[in-house]
């Protein structure tokens, strides 16, 4: 080993070293920032590393320096623009947008490395160049499904895109499976030395990641790119292989395996297992007439002005925010009325449903962005207890997290999914836009109970209606 | 490196990620997800191996160097948008509720 060997293996070290603190740092609340701020660095520093190697054995020419700049500078701006602009309630399709690029730059540099090869491959006979070509295959193959995939959940969070019904038909699982079939052909194919097979792989691996993501349910987005994530870092490692980098196979790996858990982790939550994610097809679609709907027989629906006068006379109020809000983007207006209720001498609480808002852990980004402060949301086991307590529950736009069945019926769809028990408080109102219902397609029973009040309207303007009337009641006017 | 060496890499590494966020809070959901996505960009290193060896082939500075872009969009998009939703939690909580 001379110096540059020895310089780059310390620095690709300390990156790796870095890498781990990082993702374990952003998994605590405390630390998740600097964790954040840490991983960039070690990113930089692992670009360094390679940087510094190359001048100091071989040398870097001039042209390649023209394009890396080109390159990192194109990157880098329009990622920081988009970082920067997009809102907070879209952060689910820029996430997957991030993450499918991550894919199209493994399947761009697989494709490369293929058609030029840059890399020493040792002669034919050894089993280096099929470890070569395999992992160039690996590469293109998961960065293509990456990608595609990405681009779809993108395109139908952004509502670009909605779920056809005919992407529900049970034929699907052929197709892909054709799909799939033909990327194993020209991967065989392709380590056999027949070039033009790589434009097969890539067509047959983009189109399995499209017909894979399609017939999927725009709530279960989320667990698919999480899923995608997972991917994409096995695409980088699979890279790694291709340009022999120990750091890039470690740093992939790792993020391939911690997606893994975040995917399991969001599954848990939903109740769902990943396999009736990914082959399911669409909630909603399917259990039109499953067992637990029904009509409902005891609907008490209230003015925006009675639901005013009940929280005026309450002590204590749980908020149980969900998707709608989210969608509707009401978390602003929301604050304004909580506000109102605080400087009434209200305790107001926010329960907070493990996958509430358009993905885990959405809903407690969207509320701090509306200035909430963190110790008012409360996490679901740490809240249940408290609901008995409480004078009035305002559920906004939730509707499956809030359904009593989970707990009462064991013939629901819903039985054993963990549930806030917001109907043992003494008064709750649901608004909603109509009677529509959940992602799951299942009857709430908790809207024919004879405490539940439902105030029918979009979140934001029901609650911009309750700021008028708490108004007009001399709420928070201090 | 040897392949099997490369192996044994890519195997202590799984286990590494699997065993690094074993308990999260759900409120981290969604930046823990983001950031590793942005980590999962350290693909642009294989970018910059391959416009650095392509010299003096062209069509595989043009691809590597697309390549790196795609690859600095997920990663310096990914750790700015994962630092904006953090900077909103780690906010002091202040106390002016009650004047």
């Amino acid at each position: 080993m001379n110096l540059p060997d020895i310089i780059k293996f310390v620095i690709d070290l300390l990156a790796v070293l870095l890498l781990a603190l990082g993702i374990k740092g952003l998994s605590k609340v405390r630390s998740a920032r600097e964790a954040n701020i840490l991983a960039a660095f070690a990113m930089l520093l692992s670009v360094v590393g390679l940087l510094s190697y190359y001048l100091g054995t071989s040398g870097i020419p001039a042209q390649s320096w023209a394009w890396i700049i080109v390159g990192s500078l194109v990157g880098s701006l329009l990622g920081t623009l988009l970082a920067k602009k997009v809102p907070m309630t879209s952060m689910p399709e820029t996430v997957a947008l991030f993450n499918g690029f991550g894919g199209m730059s493994s399947l761009l540099v697989a494709i490369g490395a293929f058609l030029f090869p840059f890399n020493e491959v040792a002669k034919a006979g050894s089993l280096e160049p099929f470890i070569n070509d395999s992992s160039i295959s690996v590469s293109i193959f998961v960065g293509a499904i990456t990608f595609s995939g990405s681009i779809v959940a993108m395109a139908k969070l952004q509502g670009w895109l909605s779920t056809p019904g005919w992407t529900q038909v049970k034929a699907r699982h052929f197709v892909n499976i054709v799909f799939g079939v033909t990327s194993l052909i020209s991967f065989i194919y392709l380590i056999s030395g027949n070039v033009s097979s790589i434009w097969l792989l890539v067509i047959a691996s983009t189109l399995l990641g499209i017909g894979v993501t399609l017939p999927i349910g725009g709530a279960d987005m989320p667990v698919v790119i999480s899923l995608l994530n997972s991917y994409s870092g096995i695409a980088a490692a699979a890279a790694g292989f291709v340009v022999d980098s120990q750091l890039l196979i470690v740093a992939g790996a790792m993020v391939g395996a911690a997606g893994l858990i975040l995917t399991q982790v969001m599954c848990k939550g939903m109740n769902r297992s990943l396999i009736s994610v990914l082959f399911g097809g669409s909630l909603s679609a399917q259990t039109t007439t499953s067992s637990g709907s029904g009509e409902y027989t005891n609907i008490t629906s209230c003015s925006v002005e009675e639901c005013a006068l009940t929280l005026e006379a309450a002590n204590r109020v749980i908020v149980v925010p969900g998707y709608g809000l989210a969608v509707a983007q009401a978390q602003h207006t929301l604050r304004e009325v909580t506000k109102k209720l605080e400087l009434n001498g209200i305790e107001v609480v926010y329960a907070i449903h493990p996958v509430a808002g358009r993905m885990p852990g959405h809903m407690n980004v969207l509320l701090a962005e509306a200035d909430v402060p963190y110790e008012q949301l409360k996490e679901m086991d740490v809240v249940n207890p408290e609901f008995p307590a409480t004078d009035v529950v305002l559920v906004l736009g939730a509707n499956d997290v809030v359904n009593p069945q989970a707990k009462n019926d064991k013939s629901s769809p819903l039985y054993g999914m963990p549930v806030l028990d917001v109907q043992e408080a003494r008064t709750v109102f649901v608004i909603k836009r109509g009677m529509s219902a959940g992602y799951s397609g299942i009857k709430n029973d908790l809207f024919d109970l004879p405490n539940t009040s439902m105030v029918f309207g979009d979140a934001k303007k029901v609650l911009s209606e309750l700021i008028g009337e708490l108004k007009d009641l001399g709420v928070g006017d201090k | 490196m040897n392949f099997d060496s490369l192996l044994w890499v890519l195997l202590l590494g799984s286990l590494l990620g699997l065993e690094l966020i074993g308990k999260v809070p759900p409120t981290l959901h969604t930046p823990l997800m983001s950031g590793a996505n942005a980590i999962s960009g350290i693909t642009m290193l294989a970018a910059l191996t391959a416009i650095i060896k392509a010299e003096p082939n062209s069509p595989l500075l043009i691809i590597g160097s697309i390549s790196l872009g795609f690859a600095l969009f997920n990663v310096v998009g990914g750790f700015f948008v994962t630092d904006r939703m953090l900077a909103m939690f780690s906010r002091k909580p202040t106390k002016k509720i009650n004047n």
